[in-house]
């Protein structure tokens, strides 16, 4: 019997039968296998089949450009990877809670989103929201400080607790699902009409890269051929909302260390960029842009120009704004040496995007797993090695340049022909897996068709999810007056981890 | 110095005249649907058929639900007669949930506060925003007001961090199991006489997680609404209209 995972491309389709099938001690074994010569965990899900509950894992191997598929029968009790591998321990806590699947020796094990699982499983936690065990730290002069779900700001609810000695943070503890609406739930059985408009508004300002990542599953289940003219003005919705977002965080950042200048000027450009999708779309935020086979709408050469001559004077404003940060060396101290992530912690929590490339984790699925306009058009990546404030900031600056220059390209002539092929309804009993880069990183969507083509599980998983571990670790010995600004250089969304 | 007095310069005065004038809104912009009922073949139902948010009402003139709609155009898409179509109105607002069930083209009727409620709001308007599983897009374009494109703090009106400073929440998302309660705390906090807001289809009726039951199908299932302002996401045009309506500056 082969031991081996079995090896995929970004979005391939592969027999659901075809997916490796190990028990709970040879699954773990090449688990850690994978994970200790460089892998990362992509996805790791449950599923109810017909013969009791499957775990599936996706792990992401950027060396090889591969993904490493395989799966196991979940007992009642399965021994977690969470000691050893940090990385997984929120997919464990995920699977315990919907899938009632007991994870022994597991560190942390708390609930994730605060919701009953759909029955018969087990409610392994059955507790009300933000009811938990806080970890606390006590002694002398030690203060816990806690915040939200109501936060201060335009701003998703979630919980905070810090453990602080005077104003330094020892420990932040991140306690989410207050945004929690059941989108997995609803995709089960589909697709449906609606199911598109739900993983557009999975991370609402994520709309183009979750539709994308939807619109790729549902192109690999039925061999569907997308005209190169969609894959184009998908790489350009997408690089759009890149820019928008990063020019937008850029402004905010200022805006938290008291920078004014470029926290009013980013305010506006941002809205320029996402105007620019509104142009061919009719939607700030790509919403009914991208479709199944391949996109809703499309440009003449006029509105192209238009859209080129926006972007050049977007690109002219955003660095005539963003460059007076690097120039003021009160915004350089306040982002320099603040809410550092090192390499090695973020390679054990499994840090992806703009985050983990801060933290000299160079990762990108443009580059390691290209699909799409990815396929044709090498859009550079942007690295850094300090891990701090600064260094996210500086990665994100130099993205939204990079996703400028790629939309001005683009505009500059796009493939002829059709911008829709005909997707067909998924193949039955099969799966696929789908990656994109979003601006917040990893964006991977699985899907497991039934015998009738409709979907028996539709995972989601959010660079989010990944990635509130991270900020948890850079808010360790810093001062807690600095939380807004670290939040901020990640941004996290709430509702991409609650789904 | 100098170059951020250069860069000031170079940024210029970028704040909208609205509402002495209307900003252009993009061509394709998906505003209020024009429903005409007069071309619909007998028997068809396409248009609800195709409506993921089930916003088409299956009635006799068809009707239209802008609190459910997510403004996508499957409708359009499938009628065969031409009958809807997404004009650039951004007026959409309305005071009453009644009021969004459109079956034309008719403007949405938007009445200012009570005479007492608009002397006490209409110069100095405060709010505290709650996303109740809102997935970010409402909350962003109501960012947006704030910045310098649109300089909400000239109309007086100012998003606050405090329910207890705050004249009324502006909710967003369909609120969830998980914020009801929140939800119920913030509005308790802020002192009386207090105006909620339901921004975005969520935050109406739902929206596309209406089939969920881990929702609770929008604000009105348990707080009373004053304004509610649809569209996935409203426009910030859109939101500011149904602000200013609201205080009866215009």
């Amino acid at each position: 019997m082969t031991r081996a995972p079995l090896a995929v491309r970004n979005c391939e389709t592969i027999p659901v039968d075809a997916v490796p099938r190990f028990d709970g001690e040879a699954f773990r074994e090449i688990l850690r296998q994978q994970l200790a010569e460089g892998g990362r965990m992509a996805s790791l899900f449950g599923c109810t089949m017909d013969d009791g509950t499957r775990i599936i894992a996706v792990v992401a191997r950027h060396m090889t450009g591969s993904l490493a598929v395989l799966s196991c029968d979940a007992g009642a009790e399965m021994t977690s990877l969470a000691p050893d591998y940090p990385q997984v321990q929120l997919f464990e806590r995920e699977i315990a809670e919907q899938f009632g699947v007991l994870f022994r020796g597991h560190p942390w094990f708390k609930p994730v989103r605060f919701h009953p699982p759909p029955p018969p499983a087990r409610d392994l936690f059955s507790k009300p929201i933000g009811k938990t065990d806080f970890f606390a730290v006590t002694g002398d002069e030690i203060h816990e400080v806690a915040v939200g779900p109501v936060h201060a700001g335009v701003i998703e609810p979630g919980h905070f607790r810090f453990q602080c000695h005077g104003e330094n943070v020892f420990q932040l503890e991140i306690s989410l699902g207050y945004q929690h609406r059941g989108a997995e739930r609803l995709l089960l059985g589909g697709p449906r009409k609606n199911s598109r408009y739900i993983l557009e508004t999975c991370a609402g300002d994520s709309t183009a890269a979750h539709a994308l990542a939807y619109c790729q599953i549902r192109e690999a289940l039925a061999s569907c051929e997308v005209p190169p003219r969609a894959h184009a003005l998908r790489g350009i919705a997408l690089e759009l909302e890149r820019c928008a977002n990063h020019i937008g965080d850029l402004g905010a950042l200022a805006g938290d260390v008291g920078y004014l200048p470029t926290a009013s000027y980013c305010g506006r450009i941002r809205g320029d960029a996402l105007n620019a999708t509104a142009l061919i779309c009719g939607s700030r935020f790509g919403r009914s842009f991208l479709c199944e086979g391949g996109t809703l709408f499309d440009c003449d050469d006029v509105r192209l120009a238009e859209i080129g001559k926006n972007t050049a004077s977007i690109r002219a404003d955003f660095t005539n704004a963003a460059d007076l940060l690097w120039n003021e060396p009160s915004v350089l101290a306040r982002f320099e040496n603040t809410g550092t992530v090192s390499k090695r912690d973020c390679e054990m929590l499994g840090g992806v995007g703009p985050a983990a490339r801060a933290s000299g984790c160079n990762q990108d699925v443009r580059q390691d797993f290209p699909a799409g306009m990815y396929q044709f058009v090498h859009i550079p990546m942007v690295a850094h090695s300090q891990g701090d404030v600064f260094a996210r900031a500086f990665v994100r600056y130099g993205e939204a340049l990079h996703s400028l220059d790629f939309v001005r390209d683009q505009c500059g002539g796009l493939p002829a022909g059709a911008v829709c092929a005909d997707c067909k309804r998924p193949a039955p009993n099969s799966f696929a897996v789908s990656l994109v880069e979003g601006w917040r990183g990893e964006i991977v969507h699985a899907a497991i068709t039934d015998s009738q083509g409709a979907f028996l599980r539709y995972k989601i998983v959010d660079p989010s999810f990944h990635n509130w571990g991270l900020l948890s670790y850079a808010l360790r010995n810093q001062q807690i007056s600095d939380f807004p600004l670290c939040n901020k250089s990640f941004n996290l969304s709430y509702c991409g981890h609650d789904l | 110095m100098i170059k951020t007095i250069l860069a000031r310069f170079h940024q210029g005065y970028r704040t909208n005249a609205y509402p002495k004038t209307v900003p252009l809104l993009p061509d394709r912009f998906r505003g209020m649907p024009r429903f005409d009922g007069g071309r619909c073949p007998a028997g068809c139902g396409a248009c609800a058929d195709a409506c993921p948010t089930q916003a088409i009402l299956r009635k006799k003139p068809a009707t239209l639900d802008l609190g459910a709609c997510i403004f996508c155009t499957e409708c359009s898409a499938s009628c065969s007669s031409g009958g809807i179509t997404f004009t650039g109105r951004h007026e959409l607002s309305a005071r009453k949930r009644d009021d969004l069930l459109t079956k034309g083209n008719a403007p949405v009727p938007c009445e200012p506060l009570a005479p007492d409620l608009g002397k006490l709001f209409k110069r100095s308007f405060k709010l505290r925003q709650v996303s109740a599983g809102g997935c970010g897009a409402c909350e962003a374009d109501i960012n947006v007001l704030s910045t310098v494109g649109w300089d909400l703090g000239r109309f007086g009106i100012q998003i606050v961090a405090s329910p207890r400073h705050a004249d009324g929440l502006l909710v967003t998302g369909p609120v969830t199991e998980n914020m009801r309660i929140a939800l119920q705390k913030t509005y308790d906090a802020v002192p009386a006489p207090k105006i909620v807001i339901a921004a975005g289809a969520c935050a109406i009726s739902g929206g596309i997680y209406r089939p969920s039951p881990a929702q609770h199908c929008g604000v009105d299932s348990m707080l009373p609404v004053d304004l509610y302002v649809p569209g996935c996401p409203p426009h910030p045009l859109t939101i500011l209209h149904g602000l200013l309506r609201l205080l009866g500056r215009i």
